[in-house]
């Protein structure tokens, strides 16, 4: 369980990126935080894992307060996965990179192999087992990135915009792999700007402004909140768009899933969906 | 690392950023020559006091006095090594006159670094650029020069979000001996050189489709022109090197001791 009380963070050159945070985040949920550049979701991530400490207030993770404990060891528990994957691969190869974090967690030797093939496994990257990292396109460095911290299975998990440069199909097998950490009550928190992600996955919903939490709750009641997403200059997914556009015909509010708005249209004209 | 941000320029308005780069550069340059060319210390003294109003006068106190603290440990060190080799060299006796040398060493480098440090600190990068450009340094360089320059922060940036993220990864950069420590950078310093290399040919291929080097000659919107400062900055320099050159000939520099002793 993460836990924001009242946070605070100005960075050295004077800017004031978060101005007072309250938000708890409970274990096994499905959180994506969203807002324009620079709102300050990024700096609100980066104090989870004890990057970054807050200038006023606290942040708990399991109960213990980042300020009083190292990065390294709250890895352990808080696993981040950063935006650019060429800001931490380095390796010969990809197994080497997967297992390194492994070894700094101090894994035996067999369990490192062990998660090493069944990280690979997971995000379909066995065939680059023992490829350099640098010679992979930037979607596959960035699932390495992802498996690389996959690998010693953090019980929270954090995403800094996970689905930018993946294709469709990769956006969907993301999700479905969101989905399975969900049934393993893992806690995940994405940070991302992909609204029609979101809107598939139906997470709860942050919005942040300016370094304050401006709106939060269900995707589909955020995500139809069209005052909500004009200040948080979001801009709704397609479906809620449509609802709108056609708000004529009495339709109900807070549709963002295809399926969804499939049946309610067909009811709507009268026939019965196969 | 805080030695460099006492070289990191930034924008304000003062007589001395107003000055003319190439001028400002030749005074540095004759103040680098002159504390080369003394060793005694009271001439060291009056090098080091000259360029405080400079500093006062741009009113870049703070920064300077960063630098300056950054500067202290490599000072000291050079304190040490002069005052060691001359207390082995001179019979294993400390005399004053030994201290008063590692002094002066050490006061000419700090001469050396405050007054680099007051010249980085006042003018910026692309004002070097121009005075470079305009003295017939073919643009290649130029600009070689001037990207290099912007790119230190942007570096320095990418080089924190690295660690951050190796740190995430659980990599403890302060465990283990002095070997482990050192090893301990690799995962920092390869994306780095990476992305440093990646980036410049990104940055290459960004200027070729923008028909760099197009034009043989090139023209610029801001041209340097002398005004009244750069001429008394000019006649300051000239000043310094007539009396470097007159007391360096003519005049035999008391040392402290000796200073001392005649007033006692």
């Amino acid at each position: 369980m993460i836990e924001v009380k009242d946070v605070c963070f100005s960075y050295p050159n004077g800017v004031e990126a978060l101005k007072g945070v309250q938000v708890a985040i409970q274990d096994g949920e499905f959180v994506a935080i969203m807002g324009q550049n620079g709102a300050g979701k990024t700096t609100l991530v980066k104090s989870f894992n004890g990057l970054l400490k807050p200038t006023r207030g606290n942040v708990l993770v399991d109960g213990i307060d980042t300020t009083k404990s190292s990065v390294a060891k709250l890895a352990r528990t808080v696993g981040f996965v950063f935006q650019n994957p060429d800001s931490q691969l380095f390796s010969e190869s990809v197994e080497d990179e997967i297992a390194f974090a492994l070894k700094n967690f101090g894994f035996e030797k067999d369990i490192v192999e062990k998660r090493v093939t069944w990280a690979l496994n997971l995000l379909g990257l066995t065939q680059y087992r023992k490829t350099s990292p640098f010679m992979l396109s930037g979607g596959e460095r960035k699932r390495v990135a992802l498996a690389s911290v996959l690998a010693w299975d953090p019980k929270i998990l954090i995403m800094d915009e996970p689905t930018i440069g993946q294709d469709y199909q990769q956006k969907e097998k993301l999700r479905q792999l969101i989905l399975q950490m969900k049934t393993q009550r893992k806690t995940i928190v994405i940070v991302t700007h992909d609204v029609e992600f979101v809107a598939e996955c139906n997470p709860r919903v942050l919005l942040m402004r300016e370094g304050r939490i401006v709106g939060e709750g269900e995707a589909r009641i955020v995500l139809t909140d069209l005052d909500a997403l004009a200040n948080a200059s979001i801009v709704p997914p397609q479906i809620a768009q449509l609802f709108v556009q056609l708000s004529g015909l009495g339709l109900p509010k807070n549709v963002i899933d295809v399926y969804e708005a499939q049946r309610i249209l067909l009811e709507k004209l009268g026939r019965t969906s196969e | 690392m805080s030695v460099f941000n006492g070289l990191k320029f930034r924008k304000v308005y003062s007589p001395i950023h107003d000055l003319d780069p190439r001028i400002k550069f030749i005074y540095v340059c004759v103040i680098f020559a002159v504390a080369i060319a003394y060793w005694e210390i009271l001439p060291l003294i009056v090098l080091f006091l000259m360029q405080v109003p400079f500093v006062l006068l741009a009113g870049v106190k703070s920064e300077w006095l960063r630098s300056m603290r950054g500067a202290a440990f490599l000072a000291t060190i050079i304190f040490l090594t002069n005052f060691v080799a001359s207390y082995f060299s001179a019979g294993y006796v400390v005399t004053a006159k030994n201290v008063e040398n590692a002094t002066a060493m050490t006061l000419r480098f700090v001469v050396l670094v405050e007054s680099f440090s007051a010249f980085f600190l006042t003018t910026s990068p692309d004002h070097l650029g121009l005075a470079l450009e305009q003295t017939r340094v073919p643009y290649e360089f130029v600009f070689a020069f001037t990207t290099a320059v912007r790119f230190v922060p942007v570096l320095a940036e990418e080089a924190q979000t690295i660690m951050d993220a190796q740190k995430a990864r659980g990599l403890e950069l302060e465990r283990g001996n002095f070997l482990k420590r050192t090893r301990n950078y690799v995962p920092i310093l390869i994306p780095l050189i990476v992305s440093a290399i990646r980036r410049s040919l990104e940055l290459a291929e960004a200027m070729e489709s923008r028909a760099w080097g197009a034009t043989k000659k090139r023209t610029n919107l801001y041209v340097l022109k002398m005004h009244k400062g750069d001429f008394a900055l000019a006649f300051i320099t000239m000043l310094v090197i007539v009396a470097a050159v007159y007391v360096r000939l003519y005049v035999a520099i008391p040392s402290v001791n000796e200073l001392l002793r005649s007033v006692a």
